[in-house]
């Protein structure tokens, strides 16, 4: 993308008719690390690759419990997606409190997105660089939709942002007619599985990769790493130590390096 | 209390000098609202009088209205109050028919709703004056709850307002069953009505009986029992 006159205001638009400021906006969404979602019938699943700046650092979280039956994943900024991540939480507990129910996730993505549509029509604001995969459950069955900084959302049955998601996105189309009947277990396989794609030639461990589920009687939670190992390891994901020379590598290899080296 | 609050539609002549004292009294009053949950759904029944003091003043006023396409309110208090109470739920529904996503309010989150807006009032100790029944049918699950103008709020099987808590539910505790038929349900409330009738001064002869079931899945049919004849037969001989 080079510079061009039309980008220095969100306000501003370019004479093809585009808001450049939007669109790079939604660049900083390509840029974070990947996360995906899909859904069957009755679950959805959230996963999302672990990145850190260093070894000695923690990861970035990148998925957050919105409530009980909403949850979110985040690619781009994150400290972006906190404050968005708050909003909503504030919009599903209010809700809860004066109707005593769950919000439906549709008009929870709808509030959202309407609140990024105001950052796109402000001179003294910008809009917010960050994708949202909102994963939820209501009375109308398992949802899962994707939240732009363009204030633009749509519903999908699976879907994959952020870096090298392309090759996650490549595996899920080639399955996603099979996830609306998917057991559980299945549809958690295929998250780890488009994950790996994302990751080309890296070892999957349960340390690089976060994973949660939300279902019927099922609350939206993060599954914790040992099951995530267990899973991993029984789905034969791991390759052979072989082919770790990928071209771009921004993680070191996920696995620690011992203490006595 | 606050004279700064911004409470609309305050009538200052009331206030004394002190301080300003927004607990009202009710002007025209409807009396009891009996609902109660039979095999099909909810059935609620309200005469159709509005007291004015001790005169029988009003005697086509329609206690019980149709909140959304799953819910039935039913109020005994201030007739004022209650029209208000309709307005914010027209708002309340409309808003929530503008989403147009095929979500809709049923009789759990009216019931939600309602209780916030009266606990609320209260608290600015400015209540609605009024004891709300709200029941209704949504996705088959049958649901029948009450609101008292403090916000004091619950659940049950059957509910009444005022006096029919002390007439018509010793009734309803033994004689109601889950699986009344529709025609049993109505004897059962025409059999509550006619004590209300007896010894309920406020009490008229003229009833509106509301049924909402599980298998009317557009709005509900209303059975209006108009003739003095026709309800609450009652006996004034002594034998």
């Amino acid at each position: 993308m080079f510079r061009n006159q039309y980008d220095t205001d969100v306000t501003t638009w370019s004479p093809a008719g585009r808001l450049f400021q939007v669109e790079y906006a939604m660049e900083a969404v390509k840029q974070g690390s990947a996360a995906i979602g899909l859904r069957s019938k009755s679950h959805v699943v959230l996963a999302s690759v672990n990145k850190a700046n260093s070894e000695l650092s923690s990861h970035q979280k990148k998925i957050f419990k919105v409530d009980d039956h909403i949850g979110i994943a985040i690619a781009g900024l994150t400290a972006d997606g906190r404050v968005l991540s708050r909003y909503l939480r504030s919009e599903c507990i209010n809700h809860t409190f004066t109707y005593e129910s769950p919000l439906p996730v549709g008009r929870l993505v709808v509030l959202l997105a309407d609140k990024a549509q105001v950052c796109t029509q402000r001179s003294w604001k910008r809009p917010y660089g960050v994708g949202l995969l909102v994963a939820g459950l209501d009375e109308s069955g398992a949802h899962l939709y994707y939240n732009c900084p363009s204030g633009n959302y749509f519903e999908y049955q699976a879907f994959a942002i952020g870096s090298r998601s392309q090759a996650a996105k490549t595996y899920l189309e080639r399955k996603f007619e099979t996830f609306t009947s998917s057991s559980r277990e299945d549809l958690i396989r295929d998250a780890l599985f488009a994950i790996k794609e994302t990751l080309q030639g890296e070892q999957l461990t349960s340390s690089i990769c976060t994973v949660a589920v939300v279902g019927v009687g099922e609350p939206f939670h993060i599954m914790d790493q040992k099951t995530i190992q267990e899973l991993i390891e029984s789905f034969e994901i791991k390759e052979t130590a072989a082919d770790q020379g990928a071209a771009m590598q921004e993680d070191k290899s996920p696995e620690a390096a011992p203490m006595d080296i | 209390m606050n004279l700064l609050d911004s409470t609309p539609a305050n009538n200052s002549l009331l206030n004394s000098a002190m301080g300003s004292e927004r607990t009202q009294y009710p002007y025209v009053t409807g009396t009891s609202v009996i609902g109660i949950k039979y095999k099909d759904g909810i059935l609620m029944v309200a005469d159709m009088g509005g007291s004015y003091g001790s005169t029988l003043r009003y005697k086509s006023v329609e206690r019980l209205k149709s909140i959304g396409k799953h819910s039935l309110l039913g109020a005994s208090g201030e007739i004022s109050d209650f029209q208000e109470i309709l307005r914010y739920l027209d708002e309340l529904i409309l808003y929530d028919n503008m989403w147009d996503d095929g979500n809709s309010l049923g009789p759990k989150e009216v019931h939600s709703y309602l209780t916030r807006v009266m606990y609320n009032r209260r608290n600015k100790f400015n209540p609605l004056w009024n004891s709300l029944v709200l029941g209704g049918v949504k996705n088959g699950q049958k649901y029948l709850g009450m609101v008292s103008m403090i916000g004091v709020h619950f659940e049950d099987n059957h509910v009444a307002t005022g006096f029919g808590n002390h007439l018509a539910r010793p009734i309803l505790r033994d004689e109601w069953n889950e699986n009344l038929s529709y025609e049993d349900g109505v004897k059962l409330l025409e059999k509550c009505m006619r004590v209300l009738l007896y010894r309920d001064r406020s009490a008229v002869n003229k009833l509106q009986v509301w049924f909402f079931s599980l298998y009317v899945s557009l709005g509900l049919s209303s059975g209006y029992f108009a003739s003095p004849s026709q309800s609450s037969s009652s006996k004034w001989t002594h034998e």
